[in-house]
């Protein structure tokens, strides 16, 4: 149960860039990779947690998760690693390099728009 | 209105994990985070290696409990430095709790940090702590299946424990090493894997020789 520190950290984020732009966060939109070991349902529930009371409570959390990727030690070619079975799809080689697969990023906020009077 | 922002959500603690990484490496110590299941032995592998490695290097350890200082005591009782720290619930250790615990060791008395994390295959692997090296301990009784079930921590670690080995000579274990051994090497061709057994001491002249050796290149 780590979501509880990554959902403290995304609201600290957002909080920053809230005060930055003077508005009300509405939604959020995060990207984690295999390695974050995030749970969808409990990081959703640890925001709704901590988020209680602040600006964000009611926010809607989207997450993404990106595929793990491997670079080829043969041929240089990105892949998704298949962990079923892994090699390079272009020239068959096994040996590769994992790629960054913990880049757990707060990639976009959407804010709610002021109605003009 | 949509802001684009592509900002680290753990910020902060990578900011407190380069604080230790750069106070370690000023001082020119090595620090290893050891990651596995409540129960692995990572206490017993401890005191294992630092009284083998006694006259040889020095050890300090850092110990991760969701509660007690029992690992601590352990630790002290062979006359190696410990700082226990109490994680009150939490699941792994963070980056600025190692920096109150590195704080409280003498540095400079010492030449190698063990960080025991908290008892828990998933969560530790995700938090930075400004150590060198991951070690992953994986004992038989837990099963040949592991490093194919939680792959991160076998893919981050630089060096994988098998331990409790005696009991495959003594119970009844279905634990298939070279499996455990492919598995955690699908992800990471070079993996370091030492069969070992804290209890008996099968496998550790070749683990302590690897510390030693560590220690020795990361001086110069």
């Amino acid at each position: 149960m780590h979501e509880i520190t990554i959902a403290q950290g995304l609201l600290e984020a957002i909080l920053t860039e809230a005060a930055k732009q003077n508005a009300k966060p509405v939604a959020a939109k995060i990207s984690c990779g295999a390695f974050d070991a995030v749970n969808d349902e409990a990081l959703s529930f640890a925001f709704e947690a901590v988020s209680k009371g602040t600006t964000c409570e009611g926010l809607k959390l989207e997450i993404v998760h990106k595929p793990m990727q491997g670079q080829c030690k043969n041929c240089n070619n990105t892949f998704i690693i298949d962990q079923t079975s892994i090699k390079c799809p272009k020239c068959g080689s096994e040996d590769f390099e994992l790629l960054s697969a913990s880049s757990l990023l707060l990639e976009e906020i959407e804010f709610q728009t002021e109605t003009k009077k | 209105m949509k802001v684009s922002i592509g900002k680290k959500i753990l910020a902060t603690n990578e900011e407190h994990a380069a604080a230790n990484r750069h106070l370690l490496s000023e001082k020119k110590k090595l620090c290893l985070n050891m990651i596995s299941s409540p129960g692995s032995g990572k206490t017993t592998i401890l005191t294992r290696t630092i009284n083998d490695l006694k006259g040889q290097i020095k050890i300090g350890v850092i110990e991760g409990d969701i509660r007690t200082d029992l690992d601590a005591q352990r630790i002290k009782a062979t006359g190696a430095p410990a700082i226990q720290i109490n994680t009150d619930g939490a699941c792994h250790l963070s980056a600025i709790q190692i920096n109150t615990a590195l704080a409280k060791l003498s540095l400079d008395s010492l030449d190698l940090i063990f960080i025991e994390n908290v008892g828990n295959l998933v969560c530790p692997s995700a938090f930075e702590l400004g150590e060198n090296a991951k070690i992953a301990v994986l004992s038989v009784a837990e099963g040949d299946d592991k490093p194919a079930k939680y792959p991160a921590l076998f893919a981050k670690s630089n060096v994988l424990l098998i331990n409790k080995i005696d009991l495959l000579e003594t119970s009844h274990i279905d634990f298939d090493i070279e499996r455990a051994k492919a598995d955690a090497r699908r992800l990471n061709r070079d993996i370091k894997i030492f069969p070992i057994s804290a209890i008996t001491g099968q496998g550790f002249l070749l683990w302590c020789d690897w510390l030693a050796e560590s220690v020795r290149n990361f001086r110069i």
